[in-house]
């Protein structure tokens, strides 16, 4: 009896989704909702600034120096601000994600214990995920619309399909929270937690942001390709230019990859993690 | 063991049951091939030092630990193919307070309600009952960080009920409190029992053990050493009484030669030597006569500390 029960024991463990799932993702997402509401809101309000200064300063500012505009996908000249505001739109809704699935999570991880408790309830570490991650994407989508609303009143929305970047900032958020949340169950110190930042620098500076990918040479444009920002980026300003492209499908199924991708890690490292 | 069949027509099926449970970890098996029973209503424990594998078994039986071999049924079921299910049955209190620090009291209660799925309404009523019953109905509102590590254990044995769980867990409850909250949550614990929750807990102290077990097993390097009331365990490992006598550790050994004899056995710790016996007064009048002068002498009863310390040759706190 042992032999057939082990073995069918050990395929439902690592491969039964009854065992990872309870459909109880939205208790974690009140918990976080609950958390935010009593303790921290004044700090996730301060992250809807950093992107808005940067449009003030380089996009207003700067862009004054730069006459003549930038061109766009379909040839029409626009301006400076209208161009770099759709990139800094894709970064934040990168940003909230960033921080809910990094930070946040790495302290609930290794300090709080959250996850440990959590697990020794009804819920499996789908649901942990699940809720974390919507958690994330909800702050990305958040910073996202308001940002969105800058740019209209500011006057830099050139398109009534503008509307649709708003769930492109979902499907932006979501990927980057999943995969940000995985990356994160790797790391176990705050030094290595500094390497996140370091990576999200540069390609927050050389995605496309501030300049078309033509300036660079063919190697780097395709290293430039291959980096996530780089589809929220021309996804978005596409959209709140107007100048949609066939493209565009391929930046959303870059995301909805990394969703994917991002979803299955974090299940197995929570899985590995805490129900070892 | 011995008669299967009465357990059939009597006995209701146990609500844990480990055969040759083991978990490896790299180097070491942390269990190694243990086997229990407990029936529903029991108050279960676990009795062994630091490392003796107590929490690990404590992991595998809630379902949050995969074992290496052995057979383990929770509730009749698999904790490897229905975890969820097994958890939502369970209460747990771990050893070290996981509280939700960025929740509030009440709300604790009530998001890990949330957890196993119940209606904000029904886990709502049962948080304002829990908090009476812990304790800490004036301190709903209060943060977490403000409680007394008394308090924040009352909480989390709270928070551990709020499923009206069939079989609670409870890892070291009171290691760490003051000797007034211990006594607070052994009085908790006590009426748990006589409403029939059953209790599976770990402990190094055999004053709790005692207090609160119907049985136990005692653990030492992974493996059970003896199994039984506490009461039995006693009587069959130890004597009626214990003489405590201490010499002064340079002149410990040499006395412990000229006490050979007295008693039915010795044991000679490093601080103080102690005479098993049915009569303590009887032996200690003795070790007079022979004109060796303690510094000390203590005569009480025998304790589950004296049954480990006969089973694996150590004290249980060292």
């Amino acid at each position: 009896m042992s032999v057939e029960t082990k073995v069918q024991g050990r395929v439902t463990s690592h491969g039964g989704v009854r065992a990872l799932y309870s459909g109880n993702a939205r208790s974690v997402v009140g918990r976080g909702l609950l958390a935010t509401r009593s303790t921290n809101w004044i700090i996730v309000l301060t992250g809807v600034f950093e992107p808005i200064f940067y449009l003030l300063a380089l996009g207003i500012g700067l862009g004054s120096y730069i006459g003549g505009g930038v061109v766009d996908a379909h040839g029409n000249c626009i301006p400076y601000a209208a161009y770099i505001a759709p990139a800094l739109l894709a970064v934040s809704a990168m940003n909230g994600a960033i921080y809910d699935s990094t930070w946040n999570v790495f302290f609930k991880m290794h300090f709080g214990k959250l996850y440990q408790g959590m697990l020794a309830t009804r819920l499996g570490p789908l649901d942990v995920a699940l809720g974390e991650i919507s958690l994330a994407l909800l702050r990305g989508a958040a910073y996202g619309t308001t940002f969105l609303l800058v740019m209209q009143v500011l006057g830099l929305t050139l398109s009534w399909t503008a509307i649709l970047a708003l769930p492109a900032l979902l499907l932006i958020a979501f990927g980057f929270a999943s995969l940000g949340m995985g990356i994160t169950s790797y790391l176990k110190s705050f030094q290595q937690m500094d390497w996140i930042t370091f990576a999200l620098l540069p390609m927050f500076l050389f995605s496309a942001t501030f300049y078309p990918l033509s300036v660079y040479p063919a190697p780097i444009q395709w290293v430039v390709q291959a980096l996530p920002l780089w589809h929220g980026v021309e996804l978005v300003r596409g959209l709140t230019t107007g100048a949609l492209t066939p493209a565009m499908i391929v930046h959303v199924l870059y995301f909805l990859v990394m969703v994917a991708v991002g979803l299955v890690f974090t299940t197995r490292r929570l899985r590995a993690l805490f129900l070892d | 063991m011995s008669e299967p069949s009465a357990r059939l027509d009597n006995v209701p099926a146990p609500v844990i049951s480990a055969t040759a449970l083991t978990k490896t970890y790299k180097d070491m098996n942390a269990v190694d091939g243990i086997s229990f029973e407990v029936a529903p209503g029991e108050s279960f424990g676990l009795l062994g030092p630091n490392g003796a594998g107590k929490s690990t078994t404590m992991r595998m039986v809630g379902a949050v630990s995969t074992r290496t071999s052995g057979d383990l049924t929770i509730l009749g079921m698999d904790p490897n193919a229905h975890g969820p299910e097994i958890r939502a049955q369970l209460g747990v209190v771990p050893q070290q307070d996981n509280l939700d620090t960025e929740l509030r009291v009440r709300d604790n209660l009530i998001v890990y309600g949330r957890y196993f799925g119940l209606p904000r309404a029904e886990v709502a009523k049962r948080a304002d009952e829990l908090l009476e019953f812990a304790q800490l109905a004036d301190r709903s509102k209060a943060k977490i960080d403000d409680l007394s590590g008394g308090m924040k254990r009352r909480l989390t044995i709270a928070r551990a009920l709020i499923n009206e769980p069939r079989i609670l867990l409870l890892d070291e409850p009171t290691t760490g409190l003051d000797p007034q909250a211990r006594h607070i949550l052994w009085d908790r614990l006590f009426r748990l029992k006589e409403l029939g929750t059953t209790l599976v807990l770990t402990t190094h102290y055999m004053d709790e053990a005692e207090q609160l077990c119907d049985r136990l097993v005692v653990v030492d390097k992974g493996r059970i050493m003896a199994e039984g009331a506490p009461a039995a365990l006693i009587r069959e490992h130890s004597s009626r009484e214990v003489l405590e006598v201490r010499f002064g550790s340079d002149r410990n050994a040499g006395a412990a030669a000229a006490l050979a004899g007295i008693g039915d056995r010795l044991e000679v710790l490093p601080d103080r030597i102690l005479v098993y016996s049915s009569n303590g007064e009887e032996a200690l009048v003795e070790v007079t006569r022979r004109g060796l002068a303690p510094i000390t002498s203590l005569v009480r009863r025998s304790s589950l500390e004296d049954v480990f310390l006969r089973l694996t040759g150590r004290t249980l706190i060292e």
